[in-house]
């Protein structure tokens, strides 16, 4: 009477991994078959368009690209592995994003080298200290007011959206010294800054959720809320937690945004919330919460973002893009989810 | 037998496996119009599948279901109802927000394919079938007002409705006193004189006797036995059950000179509890007995600090302390092994290794709470020691594990924090025979070590093995207090039901 309940996790099948041949292991489990998908891609579009795909300048121009969605990608995947959701991740990064750039505005272009660095340190720390903020609202209306988290961060969203445009009136702010474009354009050696601020990110969420007692927590509040209860899990304060890191994530994604475009406003990246779903979907974080490595998630950036670099190269359509990218979400979901019912049984 | 009609449904040979686990073999036999039969089993025996394959909710492997000469390999649930089978679950699937007649009449409505609700045809359904079952209860009222053996009465409406010809009942008697019993043995022989066949499935000795003509026994999978009721009597069926025969030693008397650990005084919550009190000593078993619903739950729940008390006091090692919380339970030494292992008790998706070290994350945890990982994973493999617990290693997700297994996993858990109080409720329940009689060894083991245990079941047969103390409890008060061995099984079942 015991079979299993829900096929929610992870569970290949032991024996199976054992025994099967090296191949079969690597497509036997989702990362596995994302990291084959992933490599395929490449591959095909290198085959497509040689010349061009495997340059260094679209190899560079990609590197530079996809770490701000990756960073709002990795603010998602941490409210969807307590099982909830964010949906506010862009509001928090563009309103962050504003509150730090009136502070660089107020040194001007012309700044003086020490002004400018002051400046920054100040934009950065105002940046951190808005997502944590933000982040705190979250995890109470989500925490303590028990609403479902799809809707508190819907509303939560709006409203950071809106102080945006209240501060803003609408318009971008710009006039930031020259040396804050170091943030999302500058490079150390040949490897571009917002590519170390996100390896560095992910590296300590990997390490956050595989290493430590919180990490831990988030998942198993994520996997059963009630059994954390009974358990004696604080699941008030791993719901705040979560929520500012997954502000204070989204507040850094906000940074490279603004240093790479040069400006701050209201609605830049409104592309970005959807997407950075699709990502954590694609890179196999369970949408109901406690399961998901980083590495899917590196993975599925990946992929999306060579998917996209090629298919502009070979001048397919912004709209065949989104094609692309929504049948790549389902057909990952519907073999993972073959793959779950298949072990139920 | 020549003077056996035409069976109505015949089962031939099912076979249902589970992940490589069988839980039902070769099971086969039929079920006359009008007859009442019997299903026991113990927990695990496969009672439960054997259900859901009759009311198609899942296909069987392998075998027959033939109903009316009609030869069957599976039953979708829609099937299933148009050939008449009707389950009323433990639970009853009733829509509590709805009324009385609403949820009568609602799948018929249903089946007919009416677009629109008709509140007059509606009532005149439910009145109807109300009428057929010999009882009267308001029409208007909401379900989830009405008392549990109203909601059951409901629930056998609502199969009448149908054109049930075979009423399956899951443990219909788990939540009613004696008089509800009675009443509703009244209900099943109306129901039979209608040439309607009732399947009763339960695992509770007395009260299968009264009315069942024929009595079927599930042990691990296969039918041991199938014969008319005239020819068990209660040693024979747990014998057939269990596969062995049962002396239950009484545990050795705690000693009652030991410091009292707990002590609970006028704990009252509006509604669940009325004014409970008791104290546990160092080295005892207490056990708390009563009907679902009789405030069993609530106690551990508020001793937990799950459903905090609105008054009264909880004294443990002589200092009062406020439980407000789980943590704060668990900070004063209590742990609380839940009803409900698969909901309440475990992550069922993650590892055996979370599932013991829950508890035990901060004790690992060292500079910005990173894990001693070494040290973390030594101890899980020392719980799988001691609580022999068969998994093949401690990453493997739980839910792959037998209920014993995952009993032990619970138990682990809550050892692993070393607390001064255990309260383990229905700590048996959907545990494998062998692992039971292990489960209460570990419990007798807990106490001599001066351990408090409070152990809840509604098992009369478990509560008398294993408890020093056994309190009964009815409507959310404390009504009877027994020392263990001064009560009998058949006396103790009465009290209970009474």
């Amino acid at each position: 009477m015991n079979e299993p309940l829900d096929g929610a996790g992870p569970t290949p099948d032991a024996t199976l991994r054992r025994t099967a041949s090296p191949t079969f292991r690597l497509l036997a489990s989702p990362i596995g078959r994302l990291a084959v998908i992933t490599v395929l891609i490449f591959v095909a579009l290198a085959l497509l368009a040689p010349s061009r795909f495997v340059s260094v300048g679209n190899l560079t121009s990609m590197a530079f690209q996809f770490p701000e969605f990756a960073l709002l990608s990795l603010a998602m995947m941490l409210a969807m592995l307590t099982g909830g959701i964010d949906l506010s991740v862009v509001g928090i990064a563009n309103l962050s994003a504003i509150l730090a750039g009136l502070a660089l505005h107020a040194a001007g272009p012309e700044a003086s080298a020490g002004t400018a660095t002051l400046a920054i340190g100040a934009a950065i720390v105002v940046s951190l200290a808005v997502g944590a903020v933000c982040g705190v609202i979250n995890g109470l209306t989500i925490g303590r007011f028990a609403l479902p988290p799809i809707l508190a961060t819907l509303g939560s969203g709006l409203i950071y959206t809106g102080l945006g445009v209240a501060i803003t009136g609408g318009s971008a702010v710009l006039g930031f010294p020259a040396a804050f474009a170091i943030i999302g354009n500058g490079s150390l050696g040949i490897v571009p800054v917002p590519l170390i601020l996100f390896a560095v990110a992910a590296v300590g969420v990997a390490f956050l959720l595989g290493r430590t007692a919180y990490g831990i927590r988030i998942e198993l509040l994520g996997t059963n809320p009630l059994a954390s209860r009974f358990a004696g899990i604080d699941d008030f304060m791993v719901t705040v937690k979560t929520y500012v890191l997954s502000g204070m994530l989204a507040a850094l994604a906000g940074l490279v945004v603004m240093s790479r475009a040069n400006s701050a406003k209201a609605d830049y990246g409104s592309s970005y919330m959807l997407l950075s779903i699709l990502i954590c979907v694609l890179g196999g974080i369970n949408p109901n919460g406690g399961f998901g490595k980083v590495s899917g998630l590196v993975l599925a950036v990946l992929s999306l973002q060579f998917l996209s670099s090629g298919l502009n190269m070979l001048q397919v359509s912004n709209f065949a893009r989104e094609f692309i990218w929504g049948g790549l979400l389902l057909i990952v979901m519907v073999v993972n989810t073959f793959e779950l019912v298949r072990h139920r049984r | 037998m020549p003077d056996v009609p035409a069976p109505f449904i015949v089962l031939d040979h099912l076979v249902k496996t589970f992940a490589g686990v069988k839980a039902l073999t070769d099971v086969g036999f039929s079920i006359a119009p009008g007859e009442v039969v019997c299903l026991a089993g113990e927990n695990g025996s496969g009672k439960s599948t054997l259900i859901k394959i009759l009311a198609g909710a899942q296909a069987p492997d392998d075998g027959t279901i033939t109903i009316d000469g009609r030869v069957h390999h599976r039953l979708g649930p829609r099937a299933a109802v148009a050939a008449g089978i009707q389950v009323i679950f433990q639970d009853f699937s009733l829509f509590p927000n709805l009324t009385v007649a609403e949820n009568i009449a609602f799948s018929t409505s249903l089946a007919a394919g009416s677009r629109w609700v008709r509140r007059g045809r509606m009532r005149e359904i439910a009145a109807a079938a109300l009428a057929r079952v010999g009882v009267t209860i308001d029409l208007d009222t909401p379900v989830e007002k009405l008392a549990v053996a109203d909601k059951q009465l409901v629930a056998i409406s609502r199969a009448l409705v149908s054109d049930a010809r075979l009423i399956i009942m899951d443990e219909p008697t788990s939540a009613l006193t004696e008089r509800e019993v009675r009443a509703l043995i009244a209900i099943i022989r109306r129901l039979k004189g209608d040439g309607v066949a009732v399947l009763f499935v339960s695992h509770k000795l007395a009260e299968i006797f009264e009315v069942c003509e024929k009595i079927v026994v599930l042990r691990n999978g296969r039918k041991v036995i199938e014969a008319p009721a005239a020819e068990f009597d209660p040693a024979t069926l747990a014998f057939h059950m269990t596969g062995r025969r049962f002396e239950p030693a009484p545990p050795t008397p705690g000693s009652t000179d030991a410091p009292p650990i707990l002590e609970a005084a006028h704990l009252t919550r509006a509604g669940q509890l009325d004014d409970v009190g008791f104290t546990l000593h160092a080295g005892e078993v207490l056990g708390i007995t009563g009907l679902l619903g009789s405030g069993r739950t609530q106690l551990a729940k508020a001793l937990f600090g799950l459903t905090p008390i609105d008054s009264g006091t909880i004294r443990i090692c002589g200092r009062d302390i406020a439980i407000r919380s789980p943590r704060a339970a668990i900070a004063a030494g209590i742990g609380y092994v839940p009803e409900d292992r698969l909901t309440e008790g475990l992550f069922l998706a993650q590892s055996i290794g979370r599932n013991i070290a829950v508890g035990r994350l901060d004790a690992h945890a060292g500079f910005a709470g990173i894990l001693d990982r070494p040290a973390y994973a030594t101890e899980i493999d020392q719980w799988l020691e001691r609580l022999r617990i068969a998994a093949p290693d401690a990453a493997t997700p739980v839910q792959s594990l037998s209920g014993g297994n995952q009993q032990r996993v619970v138990l682990a858990r809550w050892l692993a924090t070393n607390p001064k109080i255990l309260i383990l409720n229905g700590p048996t329940v959907g545990v494998d025979v062998g692992s039971k009689s292990d489960i209460h060894a570990i419990v007798a083991g807990l106490a001599a070590a001066g351990m408090g245990l409070i152990v809840i079941s509604d098992d009369v047969p478990e509560i008398l093995a294993v408890s020093h103390r056994i309190l009964v409890m009815k409507a959310g008060r404390i009504v009877d207090t027994f020392a263990g061995g001064a009560i009998g099984e058949a006396d103790l079942a009465r009290r209970l039901a009474s």
